[in-house]
């Protein structure tokens, strides 16, 4: 099936065909307190292999019980535990131990993303894992590095702040990065002193039920780390509407980030950040070099199947160098070959479940319908597993669907640019603003650019270079809050100011 | 209701003071303020509602109408909207330079000093707040907050980031956009600066939304900031009602955040209506039930002293109230005694009157919700040792009132009232006090009376609160960041923490190609 003949379609059909690497799934089960036990309902869910959407495992489906008992056990851990007491330094030291056993057994992680999410083994082993260990790395280092202000406040008093952690956070974590979400929320509140009952996306529990387990073995007291597996309404829900969680983060959806919210709202206020959807804009320049910025936005956006919420989804190309661009990337998307991620050639794995698959492919026929040009692509790719082909469409309006909505697929929608300001205008005209991309050599092109867009991060002249030091995080309906970097930390402190009087003293 | 009548007059509370107190009608000294703006403030211009509605605004120490005032709804808040979006999308305000800005700020708090007492007494009489104290504290408040986040406004840094790889990065810290601003009653003029002092200093623009009891002195102020040079749009004053020009607000589409000070429960329908409509970021300071702890090493009657202004201060209207007392036993008795003393010795009366230690409650809503405070506290069994009536024959005044015997789960001890109302407890140890201290869904503020410094040390690190004062009581500080944890919410006022609410965090990132030093 399809028509791009080097597309990959050849190697999908051979993956499902036979010959698959499974790795071998050694934890199954919630982990509360330090133990990994069934659900009090005894229920379970099925998780699937999407390169052939059998069943991987059956892993213990937690709910409003579980949720409970996970709750009591981080709110005992921090109420009565060593873990918030004990010196950041000491807090460090096990996180360094924890990052040193996510290392050891990066190989076996790596498969288990790559059978669970769909996500290129090979890629997991370079880029994913050994991100997550150097986020944790770098929180690690920050743990002894949380400090509170001496103030001069006016008159005869003595002011002080104290960054305190805020107590149990919940962490609720997407299918996409199931690795590096997962250290991306727990790294900082680990360093801060908190608690945590995670709850990984129903599609990918399987990694976060590893790390428990290597967090436990790091030294990481029980009740600090808890992991309920589960479905968003019911084990989400609980978490979210707790009176005893202090803290909701948050990514994924922009439509469950409010559900979220509302919840919070309901419940005992607590305090939420969320790292929702994007739309984000690819903005390439007359004087940029084609080949570099063909390479860059192919990345961009088919990168991780395009199931990433910075995905360059929205690209801008200068008039200029328009009818180049196209023809080759065009060219490089049909290049782009899809097939078993557990392969070593292959440049992109399925869509993680069957409703994302069916998803994305609804929105290439509103795209169709709305009058877009397809380029390439377009269809789904073997006979078997969620494939879909790399996608372009051209001739996109503003205010087509395929041009506002996040699809969450390998899916471009491209446009041609005259001006500065015209790009910038139709850059923001969005709802989201996560992350935007600028290909330029003019220096002022580029700060200019990188100053009008309203977007969390803009890269230039790269895309995807996250950094555990440089925050990340939305502006507009892309959520609010940060992660990444020390502003990160704030999520999980709280500041309390301390005031004593300070009666005759002969220096204020 | 509860609290049969003070026998007919106007009483300083159990008739102490010699018997009169000032009569609560007519403004001490016959200088009723002109009340010269009572139209919504939208572009730069005073305008009427769009439905052409008013709303009257009642002086609280007889219940008459002040002022009818411009009632704004969504098709108001609609258009204060559109002014800010269009000053901050393309207006001067957020691209001038911040030392620009902050000298803009800093003219207008000279304009606001200058009006210190028009604005002291149209605060007094809409709120029924001291006009002593409103004129040394208040007033002194705004102008100096003013002045702090006009020399903030120029400080406003990102980083410069070190990345692992070969990557040059740094964050900007942008103006989030246009911001809506709900500020309750009991401080106007303080709240509408604790909000709109930092917003401005970031580069916002904002919608503000005074409370309904108290609309006069934001028009006032929104007066003074055209005059100061502010442009047009910058800044936008919808008076209304909560469900309807509030809601406006925080569904707006176009609303970038919301920053609120008032009830737990209002706090709570704001930010569902953020997650219902565009997520905007929201910040939440709420309601208190704040523990006042006094340690047997303590002066009692530098204690006592204390404990009156930290429960009374503002006839209890202040969201940090010390409403719970905790003393431990060994003092427990000379502390009670003394505090009964001192309590009916403090003067309710006419605010407008110098010698009067507290006025009336803000409104009659407010004032019957004491009350029924006070009747459920005799309820369920705690004992009245001082006040626990209304006073006056007219207005909303009420005694000063001390429950003792007060057990941690009575409805008075767990429920903020928001009232000249106290509950005394007695405790043995710093580890009970901790307990109990922490025992409510609260956490604003918290007081520790005690010389001994372990004693202190510990206690600060135990409580759970956003302040803790220590020999001190309202110890507020523009460079004291302010703001709950728990139920009494989340996001800081005050200090350079306030000005993050406001600011979106950019980071920038490109290569670094063939450098010989990374």
């Amino acid at each position: 099936m399809g028509s791009n003949g080097d597309c990959g379609n050849g190697t999908a059909a051979a993956a499902a065909g036979g010959g698959l690497v499974v790795p071998k799934i050694r934890f199954t089960k919630l982990f509360i307190n330090g133990e990994f036990v069934d659900a009090v309902s005894g229920k379970t869910f099925e998780t699937r292999d999407p390169r052939t959407g059998e069943v991987l495992a059956h892993v213990a489906e937690a709910d409003k019980d579980d949720v409970d008992r996970a709750v009591v056990a981080a709110r005992e851990a921090f109420e009565h535990g060593k873990w918030p007491r004990m010196s950041g330094y000491e807090r460090g030291r096990l996180m360094n131990k924890l990052a040193d056993l996510v290392e050891e057994h990066a190989d076996e992680l790596a498969a288990l993303d790559g059978a669970d999410a769909g996500k290129l083994l090979l890629l997991g082993k370079i880029i994913d894992i050994p991100a997550a260990v150097q986020m944790l790395r770098y929180y690690a280092g920050a743990a002894d590095k949380i400090h509170g202000e001496s103030l001069r406040v006016a008159g005869k008093y003595q002011g002080y702040t104290l960054k305190e952690p805020i107590g149990v956070v919940g962490i609720i974590t997407p299918w996409n990065f199931p690795t590096m979400m997962f250290f991306l929320k727990v790294s900082p509140a680990l360093a801060a002193g908190c608690t945590v009952v995670v709850k990984p996306a129903e599609q990918t529990p399987l990694s976060a039920l590893y790390y428990a387990h290597l967090a436990k073995l790091a030294g990481i007291p029980d009740g600090v780390i808890n992991v309920v597996p589960g479905f968003g309404p019911t084990a989400g829900a609980a978490i979210t509407s707790h009176m005893d969680v202090d803290s909701v983060t948050f990514t994924g959806s922009a439509e469950i980030g409010r559900t979220i919210m509302e919840s919070s709202a309901r419940s005992n206020l607590k305090m939420v950040s969320l790292e929702l959807g994007g739309k984000s804009p690819m903005m390439i320049f007359d004087d940029a070099d084609v080949d570099m910025a063909v390479n860059l936005s192919k990345l961009a956006v088919f990168y991780n199947k395009g199931e990433i919420c910075v995905a360059g989804s929205r690209v801008y190309v200068q008039e200029g160098i328009y009818d180049e661009y196209v023809k080759k990337a065009v060219e490089a998307a049909k290049n782009w070959k899809v097939g078993d991620p557990f392969d070593a050639t292959t440049n992109m794995g399925p869509q993680v479940d069957k409703v994302q698959f069916e998803r994305v492919l609804k929105y290439i026929e509103i795209g169709k319908r709305e009058g877009a040009t397809l380029l390439t692509g377009g269809k789904p790719a073997g006979d078997k597993g969620y494939y879909i082909e790399p996608t372009i469409f051209a001739d996109v309006k503003e205010d087509m669907q395929i041009a506002q909505e996040e699809i969450f697929g390998p899916v471009m929608s491209l446009m041609k640019f005259k001006t500065v300001d015209e790009v910038i205008q139709k850059a923001n005209c969005t709802k989201y603003g996560l992350a935007a991309g600028i290909i330029t050599k003019n220096l002022d092109i580029a700060n200019r650019v990188s100053r009008s867009v309203k977007a969390g991060t803009v890269w230039v002249n790269c895309y995807f270079a996250f950094d555990p030091d440089a925050p990340f995080g939305g502006y507009k309906m892309s959520g609010f809050g940060r992660d990444q970097g020390m502003v990160a930390l704030e999520k999980y402190l709280q500041v309390k100011s301390v005031i004593t009087a300070l009666p005759d003293s002969p220096w204020y | 209701m509860a609290g049969e009548r003070n026998g007919g007059e106007v009483q300083p509370a159990n008739g102490v003071h010699g018997g009169e107190v000032q009569p609560a009608n007519g403004v001490h000294g016959g200088e009723m303020p002109e009340i010269r703006y009572t139209k919504l403030f939208i572009n730069g211009r005073f305008v009427d509602a769009v439905s052409g509605k008013t709303f009257e605004t009642r002086d609280p120490r007889t219940g008459d109408v002040i002022a009818t005032v411009a009632e704004g709804d969504k098709a108001d808040v609609d258009l204060a909207v559109a002014a800010a979006r269009e000053a901050f999308d393309h207006g001067k305000w957020p691209r001038m330079a911040g030392s620009e800005r902050g000298r803009v700020m800093l003219k207008y708090a000279d304009l606001v000093e200058q009006h210190a007492e028009e604005l002291a007494v149209l605060e007094s009489l809409d709120a029924g707040k001291l006009l002593a104290v409103v004129r040394v504290l208040d007033v002194v408040s705004c102008v100096s907050s003013l002045r702090y986040f006009a020399g903030a406004a120029d400080k406003i840094h990102g980083e410069t980031l070190k990345m692992s790889r070969q990557l040059q990065g740094y964050t900007l810290r942008e103006p989030l956009g246009v911001a809506g601003l709900i500020t309750p009653w009991n401080f106007p003029s303080i709240m509408f600066f604790s909000k709109v002092s930092p917003a401005l200093a970031a580069g916002c623009t904002m919608v503000v939304k005074p409370a309904e009891q108290t609309p006069l002195t934001a028009l006032f102020l929104a007066h003074l900031a055209k005059q100061a040079g502010v442009p047009d749009g910058v800044i936008n004053v919808i008076t209304g009602f909560g469900p309807t020009a509030g809601a406006a607000i925080a569904s707006h589409m176009d609303v970038d955040m919301v920053g609120f000070t008032g009830s737990t429960e209002v706090g709570r329908l704001i930010m569902e209506a953020s997650a219902k409509s565009n997520l905007k970021p929201v910040s939440l300071e709420l309601g208190g039930k704040s523990p006042l702890i006094v340690f047997d090493d303590a002066d009692v009657d530098m204690a006592v002293e204390l404990a009156v202004s930290a429960s009374l201060f503002n006839k209890g209207e202040a969201c940090v109230a010390a409403s719970r007392i905790y003393v431990q036993e060994s003092i427990y008795d000379r502390f009670e005694k003394k505090l009964g003393d001192t309590m009916k010795s403090w003067v309710v009366g006419d605010p407008f009157d110098p010698r009067v230690n507290q006025g009336p409650q803000v409104d009659k809503a407010q004032y019957e919700r004491v009350l029924s405070f006070i009747e459920h506290g005799k309820a369920e069994g705690a004992t009245v040792l001082t006040g626990g009536k209304a006073c006056g024959k007219a207005g909303y005044y009420i005694e000063p009132t001390i429950f003792a015997d007060v057990k941690d789960d009575m409805i008075i001890a767990k429920e903020e009232i928001f009232g000249p109302v106290v509950c005394l407890m007695k405790f043995k140890t710093e580890e009970e006090a901790i307990a109990r201290a922490n025992d409510t869904r609260y956490g604003l503020a918290a007081g520790v009376v005690t010389k001994d410094i372990n004693v202190a040390n510990r206690m600060t690190r135990s409580i759970r609160a956003g302040v803790v004062w220590v020999n001190c009581y309202f110890a507020m500080d523009n460079d004291c960041p302010f703001g709950g944890r728990k139920m009494s919410g989340f996001g800081k006022d005050l200090s350079m923490h306030a000005l993050d609410k406001f600011l979106a965090v950019k980071a920038v990132v490109t290569p670094v190609h063939d450098s010989p030093w990374l």
